[in-house]
């Protein structure tokens, strides 16, 4: 009896033991499997040329990954500036003002849009949102931006809606709930005999805000921060449907540009040459090495935090 | 006198544009959801669910294939990835607890549910799709369960680490082996918690797309065996919002629509599920 008792705790030991190691391995695996199928194009391109050169054309055989990085750095960019303020100005309502029984509401409602699918994004994206940009929105920034002289290269070019801004604003609506819900969960991390002296300071609300909770809670939100880069920077669906495929780099926010994963995911399957396929997957490389190494960041700054 | 009126008048803006940016989260959502909602369920009959895709120009087409391939690519995908993903969560909670490899592990599970999931699609095609010859709906299923088990992993451990130790404690006294204490104490007492965990990223992971684009990709048929290429709602909604014809955005409008309300439901639901548990407890 006993003896059965070793055997099965032995067998399910080892059994969710290899389960977790699993995860590991999957990592590894990606990583190995990544550079190997992209060594073709890391020995023809090298790699800062290939970073730095965006000559994407499969019939030459000349491939740069210049223009994907770009646009995958733009919208992300993009999308923090769009994003941040929102979010923070949310965290503040849900965890300062916004009375009690009402909270619980708005942190559900805020959190549903993270559990809307990215293909429900990209389809508004294409079929509501690009349309009221091409119509109203990119016309009225051109108006005021065209005759201010350095900021206007960022708004030329016909309105078509299917741009880089579009993008931007898309993916800021995605990662609204991931900084949001960090940035609230931090913010009621801050001691209330810390707030509480500050208003016995005579502090008001916002002063006590801006003195005592984004001071101490300025890890976390940061951490937040990063964490929503490393889901913009990967984020494919939703860009697919607005931001077009242009490999060329303009400067120009109402132009279309293409990003890492919307050029994975429109010309992998088209690929149909070696080094074709192999620079995509050398593009694959980059965004596991750049998501990565969000995630890593913002994961270490958690646990720093936590300390 | 003038300066505390100064310092109130800041107050009320600061406070107002962060009552503004609150709106502005909750117009999104009114917006997204309504305008789906609205223009898919205009879409929809019953040709939707019951009609496979008709060519382009003749009415009656439906998505039937779409459903039935996504139902099975996530079937599958469920019976790889819960098993592995439940057992490894609850290594890192019980077997590894306090361990520097398992905190090591855990932060890697973390870090993977945020991970681009089209590069997981293209790791899926390079092992499986390229030395089976063909895209088939078995890579789609174990590229979802890529993604799923992460997730799954974590929500396990945080749900295993609620149960309190002293439980195990008790069940150890009494000379029960460790698996026995996992399977009749920790499990049961976590079940509530452990079932909407699961349910909540089988959910997440179903109405997944770029995975799904290089390993199970996509045609207009019913198909029921696995080892071919498998139309998915998504992939299927992507394909036909892109396409040129009326008909076809109508469709992935309609598609959309059951996706966002499956979406609803489910969050619907899990949140219930634990209200009720945790009013209860």
């Amino acid at each position: 009896m006993k003896e059965r008792f070793y055997v099965k705790e032995g067998l399910f030991k080892s059994l969710s033991f290899a389960s977790a190691l699993i995860i590991v391995l999957i990592c590894i695996a990606m990583f190995v499997v990544l550079f190997v199928f992209s060594y073709p194009a890391i020995k023809q391109f090298g790699v800062l040329h290939f970073i730095l050169s965006d000559a994407w054309n499969p019939v030459k055989r000349i491939f740069g990954g210049a223009g994907a990085i770009y646009g995958t750095i733009v919208t992300t960019v993009l999308s923090l500036i769009f994003a941040v303020p929102v979010s923070l100005g949310i965290a503040i309502f849900i965890t300062q003002i916004c009375s009690h029984g009402l909270k619980r509401y708005f942190s559900n409602a805020i959190e549903l849009l993270a559990s809307i699918p990215s293909i429900i994004y990209g389809m508004w994206g294409l079929f509501t949102l690009a349309p009221l940009m091409r119509n109203y929105i990119e016309p009225f920034l051109q108006k005021i931006f065209l005759p201010i002289p350095v900021v206007r290269c960022l708004f030329e070019g016909t309105p078509l809606g299917i741009d880089l801004l579009t993008s931007g604003l898309v993916l800021s609506i995605m990662i609204i709930p991931f900084i949001s819900s960090i940035a609230r969960d931090t913010f009621e991390l801050v001691p209330k005999e810390l707030k509480e002296s500050a208003y016995a300071m005579g502090a008001t609300k916002w002063e006590m805000i801006k003195d005592v909770i984004f001071p101490y809670s300025k890890i976390g939100v940061l951490s937040g921060i990063i964490i929503a880069t490393g889901r913009a920077l990967g984020e494919t669906m939703a860009v697919a449907f607005v931001l077009g495929n242009d490999h060329n780099i303009h400067l120009s926010l109402l132009k279309s540009s293409t990003t890492i994963s919307v050029t994975l995911a429109n010309e992998f399957t088209e690929a149909d040459f070696r080094l074709y396929l192999s620079s995509l997957f050398y593009l694959a490389f980059i965004l596991f090495i750049m998501s990565f190494t969000a995630l890593g960041l913002a994961k270490f700054l958690l646990k720093r935090m936590k300390r | 006198m003038n300066l505390v009126k100064k310092r109130k008048i800041k107050n009320v803006i600061a406070l107002s544009v962060s009552v503004f940016a609150a709106i502005v989260g909750l117009f999104w959502l009114v917006f997204i959801l309504s305008s789906v909602l609205i223009k898919g369920a205009s879409s929809l009959n019953l040709s939707l669910f019951l009609n496979d895709p008709a060519p382009p120009g003749i009415p009656g087409g439906g998505l039937r294939c779409a459903f039935v391939g996504q139902a099975i690519i996530t079937l599958i995908a469920t019976l790889v990835g819960v098993p592995i993903g439940v057992l490894g969560g609850t290594f890192l909670a019980e077997y590894g607890r306090y361990k520097k490899y398992s905190e090591i592990i855990s932060s890697l599970a973390d870090m993977m549910t945020s991970f681009p999931s089209i590069v997981v699609g293209v790791f899926v095609y390079t092992v499986m799709v390229r030395p089976m010859g063909h895209f088939n709906g078995y890579a789609g299923a174990v590229a979802l369960a890529i993604i799923m088990i992460p997730i799954i992993v974590r929500t396990t451990e945080e749900t295993l680490k609620l149960i309190p130790w002293e439980l195990r404690e008790a069940a150890f006294a009494l000379g029960a082996p460790y698996y026995r204490v996992i399977k009749d104490i920790v499990f049961r007492g976590a079940a509530t918690g452990l079932f909407t965990g699961i349910l909540l990223s089988v959910a997440r992971v179903a109405v997944e797309t770029a995975p799904l684009l290089f390993t199970s990709f996509n045609n207009s048929f019913l198909t029921l065996n696995p080892n071919q290429p498998m139309p998915s709602l998504t992939v299927t909604i992507y394909q036909y919002a892109m396409g040129p014809y009326e008909a076809w955005h109508r469709l992935a409008w309609g598609a959309s629509f059951v996706i966002v309300l499956f979406v609803l439901i489910m969050s619907v639901l899990g949140r219930w599920i634990i209200n009720k548990r945790y009013k209860n407890g």
